[in-house]
């Protein structure tokens, strides 16, 4: 990994209500390229972010940004965050309503007019927006502000790229052909860019090194696969998109065959999950992605799958291009089928299936 | 109608609005975006002279103006004349009275610019007066007309702490108010209501503008009896 540009240490309690309050404690260190920060909202993400920025202070920790010290608590160091040098796009982008583009995009550039002026021209050209130089923000949409407000933070060369949730709302497209400018910018400048998000697929398709946070720590960190795939906690599993959380006792565990066996909660039903720390006897919760889960409309025979469980379905619900069927085994399942399968099989509430289980789509979740 | 008197009340009002343009300015930013705890107890000093009768504010500025008031010594010593019953004794004491008038609605719209914006300009390089020049100042124009506008609105209709500051000093301290009440108690109630009748005019075309530049900029204006 190539060396690290922002080193940050933050502890800091995240006020909100009684049951949001929680203490902040974290250790990162970003090199240059994507680190994705992804997590709950209400994780503590924007709090770290503004802590780097300088717009709130650590209660206790230290950051330092390419070698100089922003923040000490011990040595009483802060500098406030116009000196700092690193650029931060906001959710809500906060484009100065009374400025043009090129204004906007000139804010941050102190330099002699000539030259600012080129440099502007520049940067709107790279993130392909120069036609709008002389827009105001209301007379553009909602990408081109996302662009306008990158090439603003860019444009001032900073040392560091923070970008909080900064896509939210604009189509896979757009966010890609955006992410694939800040990719090319990036390519030249080599900057470390801290990009927070709770939106799983944009954690697959960014496919950078992964920061999971949850409540103020750090859960998981790897390769989006290693992070989305093993949900070690609870919420965690629910932002990563697990629609099955289902709790169960284990039952016997089959070391040889890496494997053991959990029995769901109030149902007679047993699975067979991939092997965990757990001993016979211990509460565990099992997390499956609706998706991963087949339906059969006869008993199913000669399969690797090791889960085969009867059921009945209670309910079939189009969503999209989706059909959300839920189905009861004992324990009720969501199922995700594609709507041709629905025709195909003729599926209705009432009628008798069986839902087929892969071991390894059976993800432990401790606790 | 005196002339004389329309023109002192327009001379003084138009003093007294610059001067809290000036003033205003930054006791209004220091009130909007301070954390010190006891910020309220400004905040209150400020807005006294809405709630407190004028006779009050006005007596309280006589003493201080006084030969014997730090106020008056301290003008004395630096200018060889007293203060009280003179023309800049008047804006002096005009400007506490329509401190409120011009503060008010500087913190309002101040406090309406979105704090993101703020934070966005800090992190692109900005101090906080560039931030202040740049940012907060042009997203805050209906809210500096209004309280210049009201400032001067104000301090053309006062009377209570004219009298007691200013007297009633022909071309010094004589304004429009009080000259009506001169000329009702001398019974010329002809030339009173040609004076009353103009300082309504202005008074309604003032308010109307100031209602009107804030309609059109999409947000409530600051009254006092809208304060709360």
């Amino acid at each position: 990994m190539s060396p690290a540009i922002v080193a940050a240490c933050v502890r800091k309690m995240h006020r909100g209500d009684v049951a949001h309050s929680f203490l902040l404690d974290l250790d990162v260190e970003l090199a240059p390229g994507i680190t994705i920060l992804f997590g709950p909202s209400g994780a503590g993400k924007s709090t770290l972010l503004d802590c780097i920025a300088g717009l709130t202070q650590p209660d206790a920790g230290r950051i330092a940004i390419d070698g100089e010290v922003v923040f000490d608590s011990e040595k009483k160091v802060s500098v406030p965050p116009q000196h700092r040098q690193i650029a931060y796009v906001f959710q809500s982008l906060a484009l100065f309503p009374h400025m043009t583009v090129e204004a906007n995009v000139g804010y941050g550039l102190l330099d002699a007019p000539q030259q600012a002026r080129g440099r502007i021209a520049e940067i709107l050209q790279m993130f392909r927006v120069e036609q709008l130089r002389e827009r105001k923000p209301r007379e553009i949409s909602g990408g081109e502000k996302q662009r306008v407000a990158l090439a603003r933070s860019l444009v001032t060369l900073p040392r560091v790229l923070l970008l909080d949730e900064p896509l939210t709302g604009l189509d896979a497209q757009l966010k890609a052909s955006i992410i694939d400018d800040l990719r090319a910018w990036n390519a030249a400048h080599k900057i470390p860019i801290l990009y927070v998000t709770h939106s799983r697929e944009e954690v697959d398709a960014l496919g950078e090194r992964v920061i999971a946070l949850e409540r103020g720590k750090i859960v998981s960190e790897g390769t989006p696969r290693e992070v989305l795939d093993a949900p070690r906690r609870r919420r965690l599993a629910q932002a990563a998109g697990f629609e099955n959380l289902l709790g169960g006792t284990v039952m016997d565990l089959r070391e040889p065959d890496g494997v053991m066996r959990v029995r769901l909660a109030d149902s007679p039903c047993e699975i067979e999950v991939p092997l965990g720390h757990a001993a016979p006897g211990d509460r565990v919760r099992i997390a499956i992605r609706a998706g991963d889960i087949l339906l059969a409309t006869e008993a199913p025979k000669a399969l690797s799958a090791r889960n085969v469980l009867e059921g009945i379905i209670l309910t079939l619900e189009r969503r999209g291009t989706l059909v959300v069927a839920r189905v009861d085994c004992g324990a009720v399942f969501t199922v995700h089928v594609t709507p041709g399968a629905e025709r195909t099989l003729e599926l209705a509430a009432g009628e008798k299936v069986w839902l087929v289980l892969k071991t390894h789509s059976c993800h432990f979740v401790e606790g | 109608m005196s002339i004389e008197a329309l023109f002192l009340s327009i001379r003084l009002a138009l003093c007294v609005s610059a001067i809290l343009f000036v003033v205003g300015m930054p006791v209004a930013y220091w009130l909007a975006y301070s954390r010190w705890r006891w910020k309220f107890l400004l905040e209150a000093v400020v807005a006294l002279p809405l709630v407190l009768p004028p006779t009050v504010l006005g007596f309280y500025m006589l003493l201080a103006m006084g030969p014997r008031g730090p106020l008056g010594k301290l003008w004395h010593a630096a200018f060889g004349h007293g203060l009280a019953f003179t023309f800049a004794g008047l804006v002096i004491a005009s400007v506490l009275y329509s401190l409120p008038f011009a503060v008010q609605p500087l913190i309002a719209s101040f406090e309406t610019v979105d704090r993101k914006l703020l934070d966005a300009s800090a992190v692109l390089g900005a101090g906080r007066a560039r931030t202040f020049r740049r940012v907060i100042l042009p997203l805050s124009v209906p809210g500096i007309i209004t309280a210049l506008v009201l400032s001067f609105a104000h301090t053309l209709g006062e009377f209570g702490v004219v009298l007691m500051v200013g007297g009633n000093l022909a071309g010094v301290t004589r304004t429009v108010s009080i000259d009506i009440y001169d000329r009702v108690q001398s019974l010329d109630y002809a030339s009173a209501n040609r004076a009353a009748l103009l300082l309504l005019v202005i008074s309604f075309a003032v308010l109307s503008a100031v209602y009107g530049i804030n309609r059109r900029a999409g947000r409530r204006a600051w009254l006092p009896w809208a304060a709360k």
